[in-house]
C-alpha cells in the first residue's frame, strides 16, 4: 500500500527532535510538510508585527533546511478545516502527522481535524514534543487536578521518569526515501507570505533583534551553554543591568515557536551540569524556566477559561477597574515612570523583555498601581511578546497579579526603586527613552522630582516633553494593598491584623496522597516503538505514552466535558493568629477544621463564579447577589466589626425565639 | 451559578425532609394529618423564615412569588437587616450592580429594618453619588454598622463634599445607635464627625477613616473625648496627636483594641512628620495593655527620621516602600511589642545585623515578610534559629537570600525548615 504522508507544522517549527515528522517519514512513499496560514485572519488577529516577522523567518528557515534535503515547505493559505479535505484528495494522503497541542483551543481544533481525517480514511499520528512531560500524567499523579504550587509541581516531576530523549534531526537519506516531486509552480502556490501580504506596513520597521528560525535557535543554544560554563553559576544567575537587554543567548522565543526543542535544551543542560559538577543528578532549579513553562501548560491544559477571570475556577475574582485610557498609557509607554515606559518601549520595539521587567510592568498595571485587569495586560503581551505562549502568558499574568496560585501580595514592585536597584546607572532608560538621556542618575527614575532648572538644562521638561507620572505610587499602592487584603481575607476567612496571614496557603505540599504508580510507563531512554503499536481510533499512541488519544473523537458538546471546578479546593490552612504565639505549637490543624475551611473557600469561589456567570434574573431579583448566605454576609466589613454584628444578631435572634 | 438558577428546584428537593421533621415534632402527637398540598401553604411562618435565611436573595425573591404566605415571609424584617448595595457602572467595572428596582423597594419597604449596611462602589463618581443618594433617603432607620467601600479608585473623594456630608449626616442623625463606621477615603469632615458624636457617642465602637483629608486632629479628638466605648480606630498619621492618645487612655474610656495608622507622603520632603511623645504611647499601653498598633508606611527613605527614635509600642509594621537600613536598626531597638514586620524594599546592603537584632529584642515577633531586600543565607538562618517555631508567617522572596560559603539555596530550605519545625520554602516568582 502506498503511504502518502503530510506533516502539519504548527508549534514545532524544526527538523530536530520532531517525533511527529519522523513518523511522517517512517516507511512513507511521499512526504509533504505543510504550514497552514490564513492571511486574511492574520491582520485581524491580535498578534503584532514582530511576532509575525519571527514566524515568517522561522518558516523561511524551515523551507531552506528542507531545500537542503531536496524537499520544500508547503505554506497553504486558509483554515485547517477547509484546507485539509482539499489536500487529502489532491495529494491522495494516507497519513497525517502533527505534534500534540496541549492547549484547550488546540485540543478542540485537533479533535475536529482528527475526526475529519478519519472520515477520509487518513491515519492521524500525533506525538508529544512541545512539552517535556506528558501533562495528563502530571495531573493524574496529583489526584487528577493540576498542581497549583510550583513546589508541588516540582515534587511530582521529580518522581517522574526523565523526559524522553530528543530525536536526531531529519537526514537526507530519510528524506530521499520518500522524495516528493516539487511542482514548477510551487513558489506560486505555496510560498511563504511577506509581511505586506499579511497587511502590515513595513516602511518604518527596524531590523529584527530576534531572528526567527531553527538555525538561529541551535546557534544560540551553543552560545547559551558556553555562557553557562563561563559564568559557572548554573542554577541561580544573578540579575544585573545586562540582563535587561536582549541577549544573543536568549532562547525563550525559540522555545515558544518550537524552533528549539525543550528536550534538547533539557538534556544539554543536564549533561553540562553533570560534566561540570561531577554529580549524578542535577537539581530541578537548573531547569527553572523550562519547568515554569510546563507548570503553566499543566495548569491550563484542561481549563478553556484559563485566560480570563470569569468562569475560571482557579482565578480569584478581583474588582478590577476598567480604564481604557490608563491602559493605553501603560501599553504605549506613556505612564510617566521611566522604568515602566522603557520596558514597554523595549517590548514594543524588540518583542522581548527580561522576566523581572515583566514582573515590574505586570505589577504596575494590576495590583501595584493601576488596578486594571490582568486580562488586558495579557492581551498586550500576546500582541507584542515573542515568547507569549497562551498558557504561560495567562498563567504568569495571574501569578503576577495575585489572581491565582495564592501569592503573598505585599510584594509590590516600586516603579522607581525596583528599576534603580536593577540598573543604578539608568543606561537602560536612556537607551529606550532617549529624551531623558541628559538626566543625571539621581533623577532618571523620577524626573518629576528634578528641579525645574535641571529639567530645562536636560532639554526635557516633565509635563511638556515627557509625561508627568500618571499615578501617585504611594497612594496607589496604599489603596491597592487594602483592596487585595479585602479580597484575600474573604477567601481565607482570616480576620486578624496580620497582612501575611491574609493569604490562603495551598495545602498541597502537606497533603500526602499522591497517586504513586509513577514507574509504570516506559523508561526514560527507551527507544521509540513502532508507531503501529497501540493504534486506536485512527490515531496511534506515542512511544513514550505521552500522547493522549482521549480526544480522538471530539466531545460532542462542550458542556459534556469534565468540569474543571475541582481544581481549587485544595485550599487554605487555618491560620493561627499572630498575636497568640502559643497557638503555633500545634501547626497541624484538626482535619475537620481544614475540611471546613476548604469547603468555605471552594464555596466562596463557586459562589463568585456563580455571581459573575449568572444569566439575567427576574427583575425583582436582579443584582441581588450580595448577602447570599450568612457566611458571605459576614464578610461585608472587616474583622471585629463583623464579629460584633454577629454577636449582636445572635443575641437578638435568641431573644426573639424566647 | 447552579444554585442561582435552580434555586427553587433545590428548595423543593430538600423540602420533604424538613417537612417530615416538622410533622414529627409538631403535629404527629395530635394525629392530625395533612395532605402534601396543604403543607406547602400552611408551613409555619418561622419555618419558612428559617429556610429563607439559608437562601440567597435571588432564591428568596423567586420563592416569594410562589404564594401569598411565602411572599409575606419574604418581607420579614429579619431578612432585611443586612444589605450590601453594589453600585457599579458598566464602563468602569466588570461587576454587576444592585438593580434600581430593588433599591427602590428597599428604601420604600425595608429602610427601617436595615441595620448592617454597606455600599460597594467602583471607580466611577456616579456610583459614589448614587450611594450618597441612597444614604440621604435612609431617614427612618436604625443602622448599626455602615461601610462605604471603594472597590477600585476612591470615588467618594470625587463627590462634592457638601453632597457627601449631607448624606452621611442623615444616617448619623437618624440612626442614633451606630456602632461601626468604615468611611476610609471619603470627604468626611469635622462638622459631620461632631454630628456623629452628638447622636451616637454611647454606641460607637469602631471608626475607620484612613485617608480622610478633610478631618483635622481636633475633629478626631472630639470623637475620642466623647465616645468612650471606642475600641477600634483607623486614621492617618497627621491626625495622630499626643492629646488623642491621652484622650483614648482616660479612665472613662474602654480599652482600645486596635489602632491603625497610615503614614503616607505624596512627594519627598514636602510632608513634615511630627513625633509622638514616649509618655503618650506609654499612657495608651498602660490603659490598654493588649492594644494592637498597626502602622502602614508609604514614605521615601529620607522621611523616616521622626519615627521609632524612642520606644514605640507598635505591633504590626508594614513598609510599602523602600525603608532605610538605619530605620530597621531602630526597630530592633525600640519596638519591643512587634508582632509582624513586612518590608517591601530596602537598599542593596544585607540586613543581617538588623534582623538578628530584631530577633533578639522583639520577643513577640511571629510574622515577617521581605521583598526587595538582601540577607545572606547565614544571617537569615541565624535569624530563624533565634526566633524558632514562633515564626508562623515567614514570607521571603527567593532573590532576597544571598548564597554564601555556609549555605546554598538548596541547603537553606532544609536548614530553615529544621528550625521552624515545618516545611518552608522561599517565595518564588515565575522566571518567564
Amino acid at each position: 500500500m502506498v503511504v502518502n504522508s503530510v506533516h502539519w507544522f504548527r508549534k514545532c517549527l524544526r527538523l530536530h527532535d520532531n517525533p511527529a515528522l519522523q513518523e511522517a517519514l517512517n516507511g512513507a512513499d511521499t512526504v509533504r510538510c505543510v504550514y497552514i496560514l490564513d492571511p486574511w485572519f492574520a491582520g485581524a488577529a491580535n498578534v503584532g508585527i514582530n511576532r509575525w516577522r519571527f514566524l515568517l523567518e522561522a518558516l523561511e528557515d524551515l523551507d531552506n533546511s528542507l531545500k537542503k534535503l531536496n524537499s520544500r515547505l508547503f505554506v497553504v493559505r486558509g483554515q485547517p478545516t477547509e484546507v485539509f479535505p482539499r489536500l487529502f484528495k489532491e495529494w491522495n494522503v494516507t497519513r497525517l502527522t502533527f505534534e500534540y497541542d496541549p492547549e484547550p483551543y488546540g485540543k478542540e481544533r485537533d479533535g475536529a481535524i482528527i475526526k475529519m481525517a478519519q472520515e477520509f480514511g487518513v491515519e492521524a499520528v500525533i506525538r508529544n514534543s512541545h512539552t517535556l512531560y506528558n501533562l495528563d500524567r502530571i495531573i493524574e499523579m496529583n489526584n487528577n487536578s493540576p498542581p497549583l504550587t510550583f513546589k508541588r509541581f516540582q515534587t511530582i516531576v521529580s518522581r517522574l521518569e526523565l523526559p524522553r530523549r530528543p530525536l536526531p534531526p531529519i537526514t537526507r537519506q530519510q528524506m530521499d526515501k520518500c522524495h516528493t516531486q516539487i511542482g514548477e509552480n510551487h513558489d506560486l502556490l505555496y510560498s511563504i507570505p511577506s509581511l505586506e501580504e499579511l497587511g502590515f506596513r513595513t516602511e518604518d520597521l527596524s531590523p529584527a533583534v530576534w531572528r526567527g528560525g531553527e538555525s538561529e535557535a541551535l546557534d544560540r543554544l551553543n552560545k547559551h551553554l558556553d555562557k553557562k560554563v563561563w559564568v559557572a553559576n548554573l542554577e541561580h544567575p544573578r540579575v544585573n543591568t545586562c540582563s535587561l537587554y536582549a541577549s544573543p543567548t536568549g532562547l525563550s522565543p525559540y522555545l515558544r515557536f518550537g524552533c528549539l526543542s525543550c528536550r534538547v535544551l533539557y538534556y544539554n543542560l543536564r549533561e553540562l551540569y553533570m560534566k561540570l559538577r561531577k554529580r549524578c543528578s542535577p537539581p530541578l532549579s537548573l531547569f527553572g524556566q523550562l519547568l515554569w513553562r510546563e507548570f503553566f501548560y499543566t495548569a491550563a491544559t484542561n481549563n478553556p477559561n484559563f485566560d480570563r477571570m470569569e468562569g475560571n475556577p482557579i482565578c480569584v475574582q478581583i474588582p478590577w477597574d476598567q480604564n481604557p485610557e490608563a491602559l493605553a498609557k501603560w501599553a504605549e509607554g506613556r505612564t510617566g515612570f521611566p522604568w515602566i515606559d522603557a520596558i514597554m518601549t523595549q517590548l514594543r520595539q524588540e518583542g522581548w523583555i527580561h522576566h523581572l521587567a515583566r514582573h515590574a510592568v505586570a505589577c504596575f498595571l494590576t495590583r501595584g498601581d493601576l488596578w486594571i485587569s490582568w486580562e488586558s495586560g495579557m492581551k498586550v503581551f500576546e500582541e507584542l511578546l515573542l515568547d507569549a505562549d497562551w498558557s504561560v502568558n495567562a498563567g504568569s499574568w495571574m501569578w503576577l497579579s495575585c489572581s491565582a496560585f495564592f501569592q503573598q501580595f505585599f510584594h509590590c514592585y516600586c516603579p522607581v526603586g525596583f528599576g534603580r536597584r536593577t540598573d543604578p546607572s539608568g543606561d537602560y532608560i536612556r537607551r529606550y527613552i532617549p529624551i531623558l538621556k541628559d538626566y543625571p542618575n539621581r533623577y532618571i527614575y523620577e524626573p518629576w522630582n528634578a528641579p525645574e532648572s535641571l529639567q530645562k538644562a536636560a532639554n526635557c521638561v516633565v509635563g511638556v516633553d515627557y509625561p508627568k507620572p500618571m499615578i501617585n505610587h504611594a497612594e496607589g499602592s496604599r489603596l491597592n494593598i487594602e483592596r487585595m487584603k479585602q479580597v484575600y481575607q474573604q477567601l481565607s476567612h482570616y480576620r486578624g491584623l496580620s497582612l501575611l496571614a491574609s493569604v490562603p496557603t495551598i495545602q498541597e505540599e502537606a497533603e500526602p496522597p499522591m497517586t504513586d504508580e509513577s514507574q509504570t510507563s516506559s523508561g526514560p531512554d527507551s527507544p521509540p516503538r513502532d508507531a503501529a503499536d497501540g493504534e486506536a481510533a485512527g490515531c496511534s499512541v506515542a512511544p513514550d505514552s505521552s500522547t493522549v488519544c482521549s480526544f480522538s473523537v471530539p466531545p460532542p458538546d462542550l458542556e459534556d466535558r469534565p468540569p474543571c471546578t475541582s481544581s481549587l479546593p485544595r485550599l487554605p490552612s487555618p491560620r493561627s493568629k499572630p498575636s497568640s504565639p502559643s497557638s503555633t505549637s500545634s501547626p497541624s490543624p484538626s482535619p475537620a477544621s481544614v475540611a471546613q475551611r476548604r469547603k468555605g473557600i471552594a464555596r466562596k469561589v463557586r459562589r463568585s463564579q456563580r455571581q459573575r456567570g449568572r444569566p439575567s434574573c427576574p427583575p425583582a431579583a436582579r443584582g441581588e447577589e450580595m448577602g447570599e448566605e450568612r457566611m458571605e454576609e459576614e464578610e461585608q466589613l472587616e474583622g471585629k466589626m463583623e464579629e460584633e454584628e454577629k454577636m449582636e444578631e445572635e443575641e437578638e435572634a435568641t431573644g426573639q425565639q424566647q | 451559578m447552579k444554585r442561582g438558577r435552580t434555586g427553587l428546584k433545590s428548595i423543593c428537593q430538600t423540602f420533604p425532609s424538613h417537612e417530615e421533621k416538622v410533622k414529627r415534632q409538631k403535629w404527629a402527637p395530635s394525629s392530625f394529618s395533612l395532605t402534601p398540598m396543604q403543607d406547602w401553604g400552611n408551613l409555619p411562618h418561622h419555618i419558612i423564615l428559617q429556610i429563607f435565611q439559608h437562601l440567597s436573595l435571588v432564591d428568596r425573591a423567586r420563592a416569594s412569588s410562589v404564594c401569598r404566605c411565602w411572599n409575606d415571609v419574604f418581607h420579614t424584617p429579619d431578612l432585611w437587616r443586612r444589605f450590601e448595595f453594589e453600585l457599579n457602572q458598566p464602563a468602569t467595572s466588570y461587576l454587576r450592580s444592585t438593580h434600581p428596582d430593588l433599591i427602590q423597594q428597599i428604601i420604600k419597604k425595608h429602610a427601617q429594618h436595615l441595620q448592617y449596611v454597606s455600599f460597594k462602589v467602583d471607580s466611577c463618581t456616579e456610583s459614589a453619588e448614587a450611594a450618597c443618594d441612597i444614604l440621604s433617603q435612609l431617614v427612618n432607620c436604625t443602622i448599626k454598622t455602615l461601610g462605604l467601600i471603594s472597590t477600585a479608585r476612591p470615588s467618594f473623594m470625587d463627590v462634592s463634599q457638601a453632597h457627601f456630608v449631607s448624606a452621611l449626616t442623615v444616617v448619623f442623625v437618624n440612626s442614633k445607635s451606630l456602632s461601626s463606621i468604615k468611611i476610609d477615603d471619603t470627604p468626611v469632615d469635622d462638622p459631620s464627625l461632631k454630628v456623629l458624636v452628638a447622636n451616637n457617642s454611647d454606641t460607637l465602637k469602631l471608626l475607620k477613616m484612613s485617608s480622610c483629608p478633610h478631618v483635622s486632629p481636633a475633629g478626631i479628638l472630639c470623637v475620642a473625648d466623647q465616645c468612650h466605648g471606642l475600641r477600634e480606630l483607623a486614621l492617618n498619621y497627621h491626625l495622630l496627636s499626643d492629646e488623642l492618645l491621652l484622650a483614648l487612655s482616660t479612665e472613662k474610656h474602654v480599652h482600645l483594641e486596635h489602632l491603625r495608622i497610615d503614614v503616607v507622603s505624596e512627594n519627598p520632603g514636602q510632608t513634615h512628620f511630627h513625633t509622638i511623645k514616649r509618655s503618650s504611647w506609654e499612657a495608651l499601653v498602660r490603659h490598654s495593655p493588649k492594644v494592637n498598633i498597626v502602622m502602614y508606611f508609604f514614605l521615601y527613605e529620607e522621611e523616616f527620621e521622626p519615627f521609632f527614635c524612642e520606644e514605640t509600642p507598635v505591633t504590626h509594621l508594614y513598609f510599602g516602600r523602600a525603608v532605610s537600613k538605619e530605620m530597621l536598626g531602630r526597630i530592633g531597638l525600640n519596638c519591643p511589642r512587634l508582632v509582624e514586620l513586612v518590608v517591601c524594599a530596602n537598599g542593596l546592603e544585607p540586613l543581617d545585623e538588623e534582623l538578628i537584632r530584631i530577633a533578639q529584642r522583639c520577643k513577640s515577633l511571629t510574622a515577617i515578610g521581605l521583598g526587595e531586600c538582601e540577607v545572606t543565607c547565614s544571617g537569615f538562618v541565624e535569624f530563624v534559629k533565634m526566633c524558632g517555631g514562633r515564626l508562623t508567617q515567614l514570607s521571603i522572596m527567593e532573590e532576597v537570600l544571598i548564597p554564601d560559603s555556609s549555605y546554598n539555596m538548596e541547603q537553606i530550605h532544609s536548614e530553615v525548615s529544621k528550625h521552624l519545625g515545618r516545611m518552608w520554602f522561599p517565595d518564588m516568582m515565575p522566571t518567564w
